[in-house]
């Protein structure tokens, strides 16, 4: 059986999956070798060293979309879990209550202690500071001391009609930027002047107190991961889609253009003037149409893909929806402890950091 | 939930006997007075803990038919290896497994055809996802550059 090499067109169809009225077509993924015989597809570096592309949409140290295109599903995955669940960060673990007189529990206001989010000189966080196991004794290098000790009183300077809490007494909100960290040891080298550790947000409010009640509270930070507690996650979220393709394959003119528009999110789908050019081309479409709007793709990255266009009769035979399967537009969202950037750069390092740590077992077991 | 009763349970009488020795100054002192080689010890401590071994062949493998099992390994490694082990033109099948969510083991199987064995193809899956990971790295950060410059 001769062996005929796959077209252009062929290679391109192969990265679709097609996006129809209710189905999905075209799912899996067939780069594998043996699917399609006389065709290598074998793992090899430089080939993937070719296909594969970066692209970086936004890169704030907050928020970071980017894409990695060339790449298969499980890789992307793996990534996208790796940051969610494995990279360490500093969060409040224990914390001591002395004093709570507030209307809020011990362990809910424990609780909302540990999803405070901290920062803090990235040198000290992520190399001075190491892991503390169960046992551990609380040492500088792998525990952070913080303190929260407010006391609601009323203040004498109100107004006699005035009704805001805050301003009535002193104290009411306690916030996170009432925490005081306490440095011990080695840490003030770490965590002095700009480098200190603070909350990420000083606004996040922690409890309301009235006039009497009191909060002291003595807490330890430690470094964990995202599979213990999410309060560990350095992310918000970080997730992927695919890029979605769209494809007009016959004209869409004049009204319907702009009715097409409408069934995208703004700025995927744009409207020109049919050329002197193109409605001259026999065959085009365009024929006797000069002058009149034409629907174009501007940027389809910016689309749903929900098929809003696909419920309407008109439309239904003149667009094929896709998205590209190894095309992956990822978005993740610090909690700003670690940039984007470096929660990205260190999940790729953690794989390869695991799949090492393996070879050298498997050397091990085989031995 | 379970980090609500641990910080609960912190809070409670054991450490309540005693409860500023954790963060007194007489630690203080003593954390001053450790010197960095003393620190330092304490990291090495960290590196050299000895590693459990954590991969082992399961019973009833052959050389070019083998299971594998990970403890502590999930989705993340297991999807990965599968793959990058599927690449492998050698490999006849391969496939990973979770066998119960409530064990941290992870299952991973291999056939390969005649000339190799299963736990070559594991090794050079392990060594082939190292260096996709190197390309990721190498293209990202050129990437990252040329957007810091051009912005």
């Amino acid at each position: 059986m001769p062996h005929k090499p796959p077209t252009e067109e062929e290679h391109e169809a192969r990265k679709l999956v097609g996006i129809n009225y209710e189905t999905i077509t075209n799912v899996h993924a067939t780069d594998i070798p043996g699917h399609y015989p006389g065709e290598d597809h074998s793992w090899d570096i430089n080939k993937f060293r070719d296909g594969f592309k970066v692209q970086i949409h936004q890169n704030d140290p907050y928020e970071a979309s980017f894409s990695l295109i060339g790449c298969d599903p499980s890789i992307a995955n793996a990534f996208r879990r790796i940051m969610i669940a494995n990279i360490p960060t500093l969060a409040i673990d224990q914390v001591f209550i002395y004093n709570n007189k507030s209307v809020i529990q011990d362990e809910v206001l424990a609780s909302r202690l540990g999803l405070i989010p901290f920062t803090g000189g990235r040198e000290g966080l992520q190399d001075f500071m190491k892991w503390r196991a169960k046992d551990d004794e609380p040492k500088d290098y792998n525990t952070v001391g913080l303190e929260l000790c407010v006391k609601c009183e009323n203040n004498p300077d109100a107004s006699p009609n005035e009704t805001d809490p805050r301003k009535l007494y002193k104290h009411a909100h306690v916030y996170a930027k009432d925490i005081v960290v306490t440095l011990a040891g080695r840490q003030v080298e770490f965590f002095s002047g700009e480098n200190a550790i603070r909350p990420v947000n000083p606004d996040i409010l922690i409890a309301k107190l009235r006039p009497g009640q009191e909060i002291d509270i003595k807490m330890h930070m430690i470094k964990g991961v995202g599979s213990n507690h999410a309060k560990f996650s350095p992310v918000a979220t970080a997730s992927y889609r695919l890029m979605p393709v769209i494809n007009i394959t016959q004209p869409i003119l004049g009204r319907d253009a702009e009715k097409f528009q409408k069934c995208f999110p703004e700025g995927v789908i744009g409207l020109e003037r049919v050329t002197r050019e193109e409605a001259q081309q026999v065959g085009s479409g365009y024929e006797g149409h000069e002058g009149e709007l034409k629907a174009v793709v501007v940027d389809p990255r910016r689309d749903t893909v929900s098929r809003e266009c696909l419920r309407h009769e008109e439309f239904k035979d003149k667009v094929k929806l896709s998205r590209r399967r190894d095309h992956f537009i990822y978005l993740v969202e610090s909690t700003g402890q670690i940039e984007s950037e470096q929660i990205f750069l260190e999940s790729v390092q953690h794989l390869k950091a695991k799949a090492k740590k393996f070879e050298i077992q498997l050397k091990n077991m085989v031995r | 939930m379970s980090s609500k009763v641990r910080q609960e349970g912190a809070s409670s009488d054991v450490e309540m006997g005693e409860p500023t020795s954790h963060q007194p100054e007489a630690e203080d002192t003593s954390m001053m007075d450790q010197d960095d080689e003393e620190n330092e010890e304490a990291e090495d401590e960290y590196e050299e803990e000895e590693e459990p071994q954590r991969v082992k062949l399961l019973p009833g493998s052959t050389a070019t038919a083998a299971s594998f099992q990970f403890l502590d390994e999930g989705h993340t490694l297991g999807n990965a290896l599968r793959y990058v082990i599927m690449k492998n033109p050698d490999v006849e099948f391969c496939a990973y497994a979770i066998p119960h969510p409530s064990e941290a083991k992870m299952n991973v199987r291999i056939q390969t055809f005649e000339g190799t064995t299963a736990i070559e193809a594991l090794e050079k899956g392990l060594k082939d996802l190292q260096d996709l990971c190197d390309v990721v790295t190498e293209k990202w950060v050129a990437e990252s550059e040329a957007f810091k410059a051009s912005a």
